[in-house]
């Protein structure tokens, strides 16, 4: 089914080396995001894959079969763009019959599967509109639907939430995770949004200047994060990392410690600071603590959202040293 | 149960200033529309008038009311219907040769390749020759069968030389015009090309469209708003062809490239018959607006957002 290997794959744009040698394996059914700051090289990579994109080097075989040299349409692989990339000019309906007319699918196949499709994406009171007359999370179920219908090996996913607004991204999270529930079709997905990565993934691939940085399921890197780059990148918000006297005393160059990892008091504790911003939550009040004497950047701690501080007060602070990650000189855990 | 939605009276507003600006506004851009009004009104209605006159530059001071006499020889006039299919088929080839020629050329010309800047400059310098200069060019350099290149060509490869103008005189003129017309519909179908969203490719490509199916269902939709803007704006100027012919075959032979603009030109200035000139004009402007209404009913629609 829909297993994808790639091996020493690079890429450059010219001189330019976008994909250094790259290796890497999805297995049938798994859940992939790739995740990275912007310019890591993940659409690349996804583009890669898809085959919008010519490999410089190297090898992609999808189950099994060597892909490298395969036209896109022939890689039995479905993507969905950030922009939707909707046919203006067609229906919903024709929109997503596209793909199976292509591929000269039986009219009666085609209108089951549009059916199906429709009553999956609640789509079918929209068949007869043009994309232009739809909302955008509507118009992203479109573009999902006309990937389902080809029935594909593997769905790709290029940041497609990041024009929708905070609520609908939510929504449309939680059907894309049902989606892949009951197709259990591999999924790759690329974001820059760690909370997307790790609410939805199976296994997050963590990109940095086109190098995999690390690879796990998500609470592999939320715990044992390789270095200091993916320390910094997951979790939200980012784990503090501290210098000098405070990381020597633990024996190492840079110490990790998460906001939520920090416990705080009004009246005793190991560090000292004064709070610059309370950004209230409800539930969690996340605090950005000066004048901590540990370094020039400001501590972030987690309390509760119960906790009465606010910009000015003087609180301690006592971090949990279990919970604590060490790295040396060149970023690496010990 | 409905709710009644609360229906609130218009604000109090300065009704007083915005009337006294309105009025004010009216009163400054009349000069301007009454200009507009009378550049137009006045020689369409002298035409009017003229074409019920019998009056010829020939018989000066023998002017007199004739009725629908002038449109009665103008119509039956042989000539007449040998104009019109002419002025047809020369708005027709032309606009056929553009769209399509301009559609492949652009498609070319919106390809990455080296020296693009220069060649895109190169292909609109047609439109930059004026119509007279590039017609005489064509006609004395290129068609002409003692001296031209055709004519060369012809016997360089052994040939008898062909006299385009006087074999395929028409063919010849649509051939002419839709060279200098050519680059402007490239220019704008080459910027509808540009504005071409490049994910639909990528999606269309993935969905499995072969580079044919691509063109058809993904860029000639999308190009459809361009070409209307083409076609109707090159039917408004093709409609009144006249220097192209008048510099090359006159009109003739007989009538075979003569339209509707250059047979009012015959009967107005070379017969000196203004009355029949003028009930000429006013028949190629009836024509022009049924033209422009089919037009519109078959692509006005693509104009519609």
């Amino acid at each position: 089914m829909g297993r994808i290997q790639l091996e020493k794959v690079t890429k450059s744009f010219g001189e330019v080396n976008v994909i250094p040698p790259l290796d890497l394996e999805i297995n049938d059914g798994e859940f992939v995001v790739f995740v990275g700051p912007s310019g890591c090289g993940k659409s690349t990579l996804l583009r890669l894959i898809a085959g919008l994109e010519d490999v410089t080097s190297g090898k992609i075989e999808i189950d099994g079969t060597n892909a490298t040299e395969l036209a896109p349409a022939q890689r039995g692989l479905a993507m969905v763009f950030q922009s939707y990339a909707l046919y203006p000019h067609m229906s919903v309906r024709k929109n997503i019959a596209f793909p199976m007319k292509m591929a000269k699918v039986p009219q009666d196949e085609q209108k089951r599967r549009i059916d199906a499709a429709a009553k999956a994406l609640n789509l079918t009171d929209y068949l007869d509109r043009r994309p232009g007359q739809l909302s955008g999370g509507q118009r992203q179920r479109v573009a999902i639907g006309r990937a389902i219908v080809r029935e594909p090996q593997a769905f790709l996913f290029d940041e497609p939430l990041s024009n929708l607004d905070a609520a609908l991204r939510v929504g449309m999270r939680l059907e894309i995770m049902e989606l892949h529930e009951r197709l259990a079709t591999t999924m790759i997905y690329v974001t820059h949004d760690q909370v997307e990565a790790m609410t939805m993934a199976d296994k997050i691939v963590v990109l940095r200047a086109g190098h995999i940085e690390q690879v796990g399921s998500p609470l592999e890197l939320y715990h044992n994060p390789r270095n200091e780059f993916v320390a910094g990148f997951i979790g939200s918000p980012k784990m503090n990392l501290l210098k000098g006297d405070t990381a020597r005393q633990h024996g190492a160059a840079t110490v990790g410690v998460r906001p939520e990892h920090i416990a705080v008091s009004t009246t005793e504790g190991l560090w000292q600071g004064k709070v610059n911003v309370a950004e209230h939550l409800g539930s969690d009040t996340f605090l950005h603590v000066n004048d901590h004497g540990l370094g020039s950047e400001p501590l972030t701690v987690r309390v509760d959202g119960e906790l009465p501080v606010k910009h000015g007060d003087t609180i301690f602070m006592t971090p949990d040293t279990s919970k604590m990650h060490r790295f040396d000189d060149e970023g690496l855990r010990l | 149960m409905v709710v009644p939605y609360p229906v609130h009276s218009e604000p109090e507003r300065p009704l007083m200033a915005t009337q006294h600006s309105r009025a004010a506004a009216r009163l400054m851009i009349s000069p301007a529309v009454l200009l507009l009004l009378g550049w137009m009104l006045i020689p369409l209605c002298m035409t009017l008038y003229f074409s019920f006159l019998r009056y010829n530059l020939l018989m000066p001071g023998m002017e007199e009311f004739t009725g629908w006499m002038n449109y009665r020889f103008f119509l039956t006039d042989p000539a007449f219907m040998d104009a019109l299919v002419n002025t047809l088929l020369l708005v027709g080839g032309v606009l056929l040769i553009t769209t399509v020629g301009g559609t492949l050329l652009a498609l070319l010309l919106d390809q990455p390749f080296w020296g693009q800047g220069i060649v895109r400059i190169m292909v609109i310098a047609p439109f930059f020759v004026m119509p007279t200069v590039s017609a005489l060019v064509w006609k004395n350099m290129f068609m002409n069968p003692v001296n031209g290149l055709f004519g060369h060509l012809f016997q360089s490869l052994g040939l008898q030389p062909y006299d385009f103008l006087s074999q395929a005189p028409l063919a010849s003129i649509i051939f002419i015009v839709s060279w200098q017309w050519l680059p402007f519909a490239t220019l704008i179908l080459l910027t509808a090309f540009q504005s071409l969203d490049q994910e639909q490719l990528e999606a269309a490509e993935m969905d499995g469209a072969p580079a044919l199916a691509r063109f058809w269902y993904i860029m000639l939709p999308h190009l459809a708003r361009a070409i209307t803007v083409v076609v109707l704006i090159q039917t408004i100027f093709l409609l009144s062809i006249f220097a192209e012919i008048l510099v090359t075959t006159g009109g003739g032979p007989g009538t075979a490239s003569t339209n509707l603009t250059y047979l009012i030109y015959m009967q107005s200035l070379l017969q000196f018959d203004v009355g029949m000139g003028s009930a000429g004009g006013v028949v190629a402007i009836i024509l022009a607006n049924i033209v422009a209404i089919f037009l519109m009913r078959m692509i006005g629609k693509n104009l519609d957002a």
